[in-house]
């Protein structure tokens, strides 16, 4: 069986920078498996601008983001499998990971690691997963597999759409469909709020003129062969569709773009422990997992707003990595983190006393205007923010500095406190 | 034109079944079939249960037929390389009238000649299965329950008949049948097709094709039952199939594993109209949903990955009609099949047969007959040594396009190339499982549509999910 250094699973933008980071720090033995014919991952099919503001302050495409890291990686002569789909990841008691993998140039392949980094990424909720009711004709498709038959494949899954889901991906393609001579009939989101950014809401829809329906869904699905139509309904405080407000919109084609899930189908067969509520694994603030050696980053970790958040946190992974490898021990006594009053996630979840300056990530579950970000440890403050708007769409970073983790003496919790009106 | 001897109605697993037994004899037959595919009705869409056969009337058709079909279902699938799991199942009582219920079926069961029925305490069902719920006052267990994978024995069973001479005719919808007294003329459109015999197996539509030949005596109404299936991490919530006890309200609904590994839950049971509508409603699943519950507590719905509806085909005299039509003694019915009908279909299609004899259609063996279907290549089940050697010998199964089910190209490739051969995207799902998983096919579908293109020779454009005008694509970007 080969032997490897560091596996790292998935060369999208979270694989390639986790491998320059570990390269970086001196590993060379490194392997990134991907399953797709190019690096790039998602990336790929993300023609759309906006990608990169943070990490190179200008505006690219998704393509074009991903070249700058896969340029990289070629340079540096780190290699890597395209084509090749990772099956299966186990451990063996001396802590050896073993990772099956298949392709169709390299065959079956299995692979002995001594560090894993998950960079699989994530994947999109189904129709089934939110049980529309209704026909089950053509037309039904994820914003994510329309986006692939657009830009990847050059083909048109539709000419009349409704976009149920407000996330990025489906504004995004509510413009793009637009673009390519579709009528977006209409956006429904069930929240009141939109999970997508701001400015893609600008950009996407109020440029183009596509009606955002908040508080909406759609209630049933119409047409035996090819979508005919959908019926929408505005929902209630309980999220239940109201009968009264029921509306009929003839179209062929409806996308979902109804949420993100970590995709840790090879985590779980690992062993490795799972965070209920952001479907990743839980971690340390090196991004390591509940098994030494496996770490993880990106969207198989939580799912992100911006690559360029991506590829800093599969930093973290890739240099804590190479720490591993190198021999190094986390000595300090772990405190698991966590959230309330109105933080739904934080990431990490558990970190050590003797931790270098690291950042705190975290998701609200609801819109809040007028807060108070609230960093406590053993019933200490270590760090207090105020915030005009927090929302479920937009992530939020809280770097803590070195006096600050010295202050660490128990559990560590985010919260908020309303400060006035909300 | 080829007269054939015998036309089968209808490619479900009762007629896929009984083409697969006619090609055991030195004749010529055909399946035909209306939709683009075949499998495309309740063969489909149900409980994928083979019953024990606790449940029909003694007497009736339905009993002698699923516990005759029950002890064939084995060998049938193993012929045929179908998954089947004789996984057992229990009859669930949550209150004391349904212990009475439950005793009612034993009885009844042992009637029906089903072997091995045990009542069990509630502790001797907890310990079976911990997710059932806390409340139950104890159960009827059926060790001779399994489940299979119903359009795969359907597929098999074509295959293998295929592969053994049969013909199949898709896209052939029979509008019209005339009895010239020595052959039948099957219309359909433009097109006709001759034969000696017929067989009417086509399900929720049999009364139809029975009035064709000139035989008013039944009806055939489509009861709508409503699914939800849950994703595999879901599916070893429960090890056998767990039914519900008949009440007034109902027979209740079911929570069984899959022979793939998922959670199915339904059905409901509803009387409808159209043979057509296998739309899904908001009320239907609610329903399921909490049938279910009430069975196993813990089922968490958020991880469900499809809902479905199938059209049980209920004749108006509520039992299987295998018989000669009134008037034209040479159509053989194997009409109402609806539950237990998959667990019959081994059974029935013998009778079938032998009906088909007794009408003077003569059986000589086809000596080169071969009742092993090559086993479809399914890489997931594959231990290393197998991959690994798949792979070398075929580098297509190196190249996983369904990430979720773990389906390769090879498969999806041997879907299109193997008989009964898959045209649209359902198609290949119902083949290869490619789509069938947990994403539903958002990261394969783009290339199954791609790979169906090249293979059939077509631009994306004209390649359907189901056939006929479900296109996937509207045409070209600009």
């Amino acid at each position: 069986m080969k032997e490897i250094d560091l596996v790292i699973i998935g060369g999208g933008p979270a694989g390639m920078a986790a491998a320059l980071a570990a390269y970086e720090q001196g590993v060379r033995d490194i392997l990134i498996l991907e399953r797709e014919p190019q690096l790039g991952g998602i990336l790929e099919q993300c023609i759309h601008n906006g990608f990169g503001l943070h990490r190179f302050r200008e505006e690219l495409t998704g393509p074009e983001y991903a070249a700058r890291f896969a340029r990289e990686i070629v340079e540096k002569g780190i290699p890597y499998l395209l084509d090749t789909m990772v099956l299966e990841l186990g451990t063996e008691k001396d802590g050896a990971k073993i990772v099956t993998a298949v392709s169709p140039r390299e065959g079956y392949l299995k692979l002995r690691a001594r560090a894993v980094i998950l960079a699989m990424g994530c994947r999109e909720r189904p129709r089934g997963a939110i049980g529309i009711p209704g026909t089950r004709p053509a037309g039904v498709y994820t914003a994510g597999a329309a986006q692939k038959f657009v830009n990847l494949k050059g083909e048109l899954p539709g000419k009349r759409v409704v976009i149920l889901g407000s996330g990025d991906i489906g504004l995004i393609m509510a413009r793009r469909m637009t673009l390519e001579g579709a009528k977006v009939e209409a956006v429904c989101e069930l929240m009141p709020y939109s999970g997508g950014l701001t400015r893609n809401i600008v950009q996407c829809l109020e440029d183009f003129g596509i009606p955002l329906k908040l508080s909406h869904t759609v209630v049933r699905i119409h047409g035996r062969e090819r979508v005919e139509g959908v019926t929408i309904a505005a929902v209630g405080p309980d999220r239940k569709p109201l009968a009264e407000t029921e509306e009929f919109i003839p179209c062929d084609t409806l996308l979902l773009s109804v949420g993100l899930i970590p995709e840790n189908e090879l985590s779980q067969q690992a062993g490795v422990a799972l965070d209920p509520v952001t479907g990743g694994p839980s971690v340390d603030e090196c991004r390591q997992t509940s098994i030494p050696g496996v770490f993880a980053c990106g969207n198989v970790l939580h799912v992100h707003d911006l690559v360029d958040y991506v590829s800093e946190e599969a930093e973290i992974a890739g240099r804590q990595a190479a720490a591993y490898l190198s021999g190094r021990k986390m000595d300090g006594e772990a405190l698991p983190v966590g959230g309330k009053d109105g933080v739904r996630y934080v990431v990490p979840q558990r970190v050590h006393r003797d931790a270098e300056p690291f950042a705190l990530y975290f998701r609200v579950g609801d819109v809040y205007r007028n807060v108070r970000i609230v960093v406590e440890s053993g019933g200490k403050q270590l760090l207090s923010r105020a915030k005009q708007k927090v929302a479920p769409g937009e992530m939020e970073t809280l770097p803590l500095k070195k006096e600050q983790i010295a202050m660490l003496n128990g559990p560590v919790t985010v919260r908020l406190e309303q400060k006035g009106e909300k | 034109m080829t007269r054939y001897d015998v036309a089968v109605i209808g490619g479900g697993v009762t007629g896929g079944l009984t083409l697969r037994e006619l090609s055991r004899w030195q004749l010529s037959a055909v399946l035909l079939e209306k939709e683009e595919d075949v499998v495309m009705g309740a063969s489909k869409a149900n409980s994928a249960i083979v019953h024990a056969g606790f449940d029909a009337e003694p007497g009736t058709n339905k009993a002698k037929y699923n516990v005759l079909g029950n002890a064939m279902m084995e060998e049938t699938a193993k012929e045929l390389s179908v998954p089947f799991v004789r996984n057992g199942s229990l009859v669930l009582a949550f209150t004391g009238e349904d212990l009475d219920t439950i005793a009612e079926l034993k009885a009844r069961g042992e009637q029906n000649g089903v072997p091995g029925l045990a009542l069990l305490s509630p502790e001797e069902v907890l310990a079976l299965e911990p997710n059932v719920t806390p409340e139950v006052k104890g159960a009827l267990s059926a060790p001779t329950g399994g489940i299979v994978c119903p359009y795969e024995l359907a597929i098999g069973a074509i295959e293998n008949a295929m592969d053994n001479g049969a013909a199949l005719r898709t896209g052939f919808a029979v509008e019209e049948i005339r009895d010239m007294g020595e052959y039948f003329i099957l219309r359909s459109g433009e097109e006709t097709v001759e034969a000696r015999f017929v067989v009417n197996a086509a399900g929720v539509y049999a009364d139809e094709v029975a009035r064709m030949a000139g035989d008013e005596s039944f009806s055939i109404t489509p009861r709508r039952g409503e699914y939800q299936l849950l994703d595999k991490a879901q599916g070893s919530l429960v090890r056998r199939t767990i039914f519900q006890p008949p009440t007034k309200m109902g027979k209740g609904v079911l929570v069984t594993p899959t022979v793939d590994g998922n959670l199915l839950t339904g059905p409901t049971s509803e009387n409808i109209e159209d043979k057509a509508d296998t739309s899904t409603t908001a009320a239907g699943l609610a329903r399921v949903q909490e049938l279910a519950h009430r069975s196993v507590p813990g089922i968490q719905y958020r991880m469900a990955i499809t809902s479905f509806t199938g059209l049980r085909a209920c004749a108006d005299c509520h039992d299987f009609i295998i018989r000669p039509a009134k008037g034209a003694p040479r159509l053989i019915h194997a009409a109402g099949i609806e539950s237990p009908g998959l667990t019959a279909s081994p059974a029935v299609a013998k009778e079938v047969v032998r009906l088909l004899e007794a009408a003077g259609l003569a059986l000589a063996p086809k000596e080169d007959f071969d009742p092993r279907r090559k086993p479809f290549p399914k890489f997931r089940e594959m231990d290393d040594e197998e991959r690994a050697a798949l792979v070398k010998a075929d580098p297509h199964f190196g190249r996983i396009v369904c990430r979720c089910e773990g389906v390769t190209e090879g498969e999806v490739l041997a879907a299109i190339r193997r008989n009964p051969p898959a045209r649209s995207v359902d198609a290949v799902k119902r083949r290869a499982r490619a789509g069938m998983g947990r994403c539903q096919g958002g990261f394969c579908g783009p290339q199954v549509v791609e790979l169906l293109a090249r293979e059939l020779g077509i631009p994306m454009e004209e390649v359907t999910k189901s056939g006929g005008a479900s296109k996937m694509l509207t045409g070209k970007t600009r």
